[in-house]
């Protein structure tokens, strides 16, 4: 009995010891994210949070290299920061854990569709520096079921993705107009999309945004019918960590960079012209004059990298939405169209 | 004799051996007692021939005879048109090795299909009695390393892929054999613990023990995938594969701790007390005595929990965790391939057929060996 | 470390004497370790427990259980109380632990039915009828249970939709939104007159234990059948005609995209009770095969000695002694059935685990929505693992 207890803590001791060694040792060390910027520069590599797949968004291609309006905001702010585009490793993040990955530090940014609101900017720990697209719920019916709006879904069976904003502006939008529904509630967004095409539900809800990139993605996209009603605002808009305004800021001026850009008609292809651009703004941005690069913290000319690496917000939404089907719509440019998008002087 | 034999068969033919009547022996008296016993014996053996047959036939058309093994790229209309009187297998040629190895990249498919015959490979030496000793650790250590070192790269002139890129088959093994290897020696700690006799040990493992066998798997990965972040440093992080590890081993290991608690509970006291009759201290008692004779008892047993946490590695499905089933999932989300469920559920379900199969027929003949031995 | 146990080893070991601060005494040693291991894992804990507290004041999320009493939004399939999406997270959760409850006890009576009789037939003398059962069990017990769900959910996604509904008997429909079937509309009477079967059986059970106790004092048989008709039938049918007898059957019709009226039963509720139900009947076969073997041929010939007839000699003999070797594994069977229910998640049936992760989705309180889903089953594990030892012991009494 004596030995009993002893070897038997020696051996638990061991173990619990072990463990506590083994775990940061197994953990890949970070540096602390209060400080986003020096991590991000340490580690050589910034960590963005994208979609898991939605076409136009955040999708890997058959290389298996991602692609996507989302993912050339991640390859922006890589660019600005290390002057390559390439330096990003993307974690693919679901509706579920993609806060929690961008509390604990998984992720650096988190561009990944998600809706600004105020108790998520408040309850959640997370800071949203831009808003990237200007979204907005819609519904999509099959052509057959001869629906032509959104009030004529009594009764209906509609998939939803649960935990999200969507959800819940279905409930409200359902309670305003007096309007009984089923939900049909599945996790994943492509199970949701093949439980809709396979006729579990009569109509499908989610961004309009994403109703045109699954709708595209069919076989036969005019066997679907986007219903004309737009049920909320979506701002969708690129989060980062709460209480690191400086990491926030590059977050927040590579978006304006992109409008800036756009607005002053800076492409990817004449950006080595415009860099001789006499009017003052375009000076100032592109590094020529002043020094609003290193107020950032980053290197002087990194708005050529940024450029050069993505183009302008237009290049970067024609590349990735524009063949599903999305139209600029309020995502134009206030100066140019009365859009939304707007961006603050650069001065 | 031969006269005797003789007289007699001239005599009374009655009285020459006769063989049983047929209807009693050989085939057909086979079929008599098993099949054909009775009126209701009767009814149910035609009844259930009638439905197999028919089932049998159903399931040939649909599996081979209608069955398009393969499109030109992705057009996927001559299995639409099938319209489910066929099987569409056009979507496992094209997408198997999708199905197997996930995002891998293409050209380096040889690695993971390395490492799923290594660990196969690993399964059948450990399966062979006489591998039973302590050589065995060592080359589980090092096969698992190997395994590491070709799927990570980096060296040896193997280009590195990142863990995020690993999928379909060999992770589902890697999680099943890594979740073994390090949850049996925690098992064997937790289960020597509940019986102990210091309250404050014995009640830390039954705590331990209990609440993990008290709530679901789910909720455990759940924990791994959205709270375990929260509870490391701040700036430290751990990998999101790697974290669903760790919630396995301990699933496993409350698991495996109390097959082992059975173990050494079966164990007559009579070993006990003579291990501490020849004044082996606790270690040496519970090493060379205790152990040896109680993880050999529960073998069966052990491999029988063992097919149950390959079932379970599924289960990271949910939390997002690429592994043979989400790929199977994944190969349907393209809008070409949708709705050919079926025919890739059942390959998928072949795969872990096979497996786990093989696992239960080996733990079935282990024990029948291994009773035959006890019951001398 | 009481002695109270009469160890021999005790006997021989000298009268306790004072403990003495010194590393060969064995109970120092024993006091020693116990606090260094205890030490070490409250560190573990207590050290995970301070980086969750930081992590939480540094990343300013909004910690407590507050949340419970805020406006859910989230809409709910599938409900047993109701609900609608204004009500409290609180009341969501409740319902999805209603779900749960409803998949799982269901299940459990389903796969107990079910197993038993394969487990049976795995036995019988039909050489096809147990090869059969044996080859079901073999495979079902072979193929994860997540699998199987997604493929009895593919399977019944397939089914036409709900204007080409399948349509085997009147009133009963199966498309890709469920089965439907006709079913009475619940009024008060019917209540009532459920209630009253409730107490009848009550009583008839109490009646029951009265009337064999006193027979196997005075030897004389009681019937209990007429109490029980008076109880089980009788009585609430009267109570039903009192209350004015109402009988509407409420038919499922289509109207607009779906069946309106009837009892429903969705497609994620069907796919997952299915699978729940046939995977665990696959274990359950095989409990309950070792559990009927376990009983020795002796008992088989000496009751058919006896002259009871085959089905007297397994419900009279065989059964009740096979009860005890089956129990104990049969309550783990229950056990996982409540456990696997939360597989849900990935069909889109409600449950509590769904329910608690949409929650913590929405609020974002991860801790205190997996706290809720833990607690959760180990309330039920619990109660499960309570009723059942309790019955275990009251089956286990008549060995002496």
């Amino acid at each position: 009995m004596p030995h009993f207890g002893l070897f038997l803590k020696r051996a638990l001791g061991m173990a619990a010891l072990g463990l506590t060694l083994a775990v940061p040792g197994l953990a890949q060390a970070q540096q602390a994210p209060a400080n986003t910027l020096d991590a991000v520069r340490a580690r050589g590599q910034l960590i963005c949070g994208v979609n898991t797949g939605l076409a136009g968004f955040a999708q890997p291609d058959s290389q298996g290299v991602w692609r996507g309006f989302d993912v050339d905001y991640c390859r922006a702010i890589s660019a600005a920061i290390f002057g390559d585009p390439n330096k990003v490793r993307y974690v693919p993040t679901t509706a579920q854990v993609r806060f929690t990955a961008l509390q604990s530090g998984e992720v650096d940014v988190l561009a990944r569709n998600t809706t600004w609101t105020l108790s998520r900017d408040t309850a959640l720990g997370l800071d949203f520096a831009a808003t990237n697209f200007y979204d907005g719920q819609g519904f999509m019916v099959k052509t057959a079921l001869g629906v032509k709006s959104a009030k004529e879904l009594e009764g209906a069976t509609i998939c939803v993705q649960p935990g999200t904003t969507t959800e819940q502006n279905l409930s409200d939008w359902a309670r305003a107009n007096r309007i009984r529904f089923t939900p049909v509630v599945i996790e994943r967004l492509e199970e949701l999309v093949a439980a809709f095409v396979a006729g579990r539900c009569d109509a499908y809800t989610t961004d309009v945004s994403g109703l045109a990139a699954t709708r595209s993605a069919q076989p036969k996209p005019d066997d679907y019918l986007i219903l004309p009603e737009v049920i909320s605002k979506e701002p969708l808009a690129v989060g980062v960590r709460q209480g690191d305004a400086r990491f926030a800021d590059i977050v927040r001026w590579t978006h304006y960079l992109l409008l800036s850009a756009e607005e002053f008609g800076i492409t990817q292809a004449n950006l080595d012209r415009m860099a001789n651009d006499p009017r003052p703004e375009v000076q100032r941005m592109l590094g020529k004059n002043g020094e609003l690069g290193k107020m950032l913290g980053l290197d002087n000319l990194w708005a050529v990298n940024v450029l050069k690496a993505v183009g302008n917000y237009g290049e970067v939404f024609d590349r990735s939405l524009k063949p599903i089907g999305i139209q600029r719509g309020p995502n134009a440019l206030w100066t140019t169209t009365g859009g939304l998008q707007y961006s603050p002087p650069f001065r | 004799m031969s006269d005797i034999t003789l007289n007699a068969s001239a005599k009374v033919a009655e009285a020459a051996p006769r063989s049983a009547p047929i209807s009693q022996v050989g085939f057909v008296g086979w079929m008599r007692a098993n099949l054909f016993s009775g009126w209701l014996s009767t009814a149910v053996t035609l009844l259930l021939a009638y439905l197999i047959v028919r089932w049998a036939i159903g399931f040939v058309d649909w599996a081979f005879i209608n069955a398009v093994w393969s499109v030109p790229n992705n057009q996927t209309q001559a299995c639409r048109d099938l319209r489910g009187t066929g099987a569409c297998w056009a979507v496992i040629t094209e997408k198997h090795r999708f199905i197997l190895f996930g995002t891998y990249p293409y050209e380096e498919h040889w690695r993971p299909a390395l490492c799923i015959a290594l660990f196969v490979g690993l399964y059948i030496v450990s399966a062979m009695r006489r591998f039973w000793r302590k050589e065995l650790a060592l080359i589980w250590v090092g096969v698992l390393t190997l395994i590491g070192v070709l799927m990570w790269g980096g060296v040896l002139g193997l280009t590195y892929v990142p863990q995020e890129r690993w999928g379909g088959l060999v992770i589902t093994l890697i999680l099943a054999t890594f979740g073994l290897a390090l949850a049996f020696p925690l098992a064997i700690l937790v289960a020597l613990g509940r019986r102990s006799k210091l309250p404050a040990i014995k009640a830390l493992c039954v705590i331990y023990v209990e609440l993990i066998r008290g709530v679901p798997l789910i909720s455990l990965l759940f924990m791994a995938s959205v709270m375990f972040p929260l509870f490391l440093p701040e700036g430290m992080n751990i990998d999101k594969l790697l974290r669903a590890q760790i919630a396995i081993i301990l699933f496993a290991g409350a698991y495996l701790a109390e097959v082992v608690r059975g173990g050494l509970q079966s164990l007559s006291k009579g070993q006990y007390e003579a291990a501490d009759a020849l004044g082996l201290s606790y270690w040496q008692k519970t090493g060379f005595i205790i152990l040896p004779q109680a993880l050999r008892l529960v073998i069966p047993p052990l491999v029988n929990t063992f097919i149950g946490f390959f079932k379970d590695t599924s289960l990271v499905l949910i939390i997002g965790i690429f592994d043979l089933l989400t790929a199977g999932k994944t190969a349907i989300i393209e809008p070409a391939w949708q709705g050919f469920g079926i025919e890739v559920y059942l390959t998928v379900g072949a795969i872990y057929f096979i497996f786990c199969f093989a696992m239960s027929k080996y733990s079935q003949g282990l024990e029948a060996e291994l009773n035959r031995h006890r019951a001398r | 470390m009481s002695q109270t146990t009469i160890d021999p080893r005790s006997l021989r070991a000298p009268p306790r004497r004072p403990l003495r601060l010194s590393w060969s005494d064995e109970r120092v040693r024993a006091i020693v370790w116990q606090i260094l291991v205890v030490g070490i894992v409250g560190a573990i804990v207590w050290w995970l427990w301070s980086n969750t507290v930081h992590n939480l004041e540094v990343r300013r999320i909004a910690t407590g259980f507050g949340f419970l009493g805020r406006e859910a939004g989230l809409p709910i399939a599938e409900n047993l109380i109701p609900y609608s999406p204004t009500d409290t997270y609180f009341r969501a959760l409740l319902i999805g632990l209603l779900n749960t409850l409803k998949v799982a006890i269901v299940g459990i009576v389903l796969a107990t039915i079910f197993g038993t009789l394969i487990g049976i037939a795995r036995l019988s003398k039909n050489w096809l009828l147990s090869k059969i059962a044996g080859v079901y069990i073999e495979v079902i017990r072979d193929l994860p249970l997540l699998l199987q769900l997604l493929f009895w959910y593919a399977i019944l996604q397939g089914l036409p939709g709900p204007r080409q509904a399948l349509h085997p008997v009147g009133g009963v429909f199966l498309s890709n939104r469920g089965l439907k079937l006709p079913w009475i509309e619940w009024q008060d009477a019917h209540s009532y007159a459920l209630l009253a079967f409730a107490l009848g059986a009550l009583f008839t059970w109490f009646y029951r234990r009265d009337a064999i106790r006193k027979r196997i004092l005075d030897g004389k048989p009681r019937p209990v059948w007429p109490v029980a008709l008076g109880c089980l039938l009788v009585l609430p049918v009267a109570i039903w005609a009192a209350a004015g007898a109402p009988w509407t059957v409420d038919w499922p019709e289509l109207r607009g995209f779906n069946f309106r009226g009837g009892l429903n039963m969705s497609p994620e509720y069907f796919a997952l009770l299915l699978g729940l139900t046939t995977y665990t009947a696959g274990f359950i076969a095989e409990i309950v095969r070792a559990g009927i073997l376990a009983v020795p041929h002796g008992q088989w010939e000496a009751a058919q000695a006896l002259g009871l007839r085959s089905g007297q000699v397994l419900k009279q003999v065989v059964l009740p002694q096979a009860l005890r070797v089956i129990i104990p594994p049969m309550t783990s069977q229950y056990l996982n059935i409540t456990k696997n229910s939360s597989l849900a998640v990935a069909i889109g049936y409600q449950d509590i685990v769904s329910i608690a992760n949409t929650t913590l989705n929405q609020t974002g309180q991860a801790i205190e929505g997996i706290a809720i889903i833990m607690l959760v089953y180990l309330s039920i594990s619990l109660s499960i693992s309570l009723f059942m030892n309790w019955y275990n012991a009251r089956i286990a009494l008549v060995e002496r």
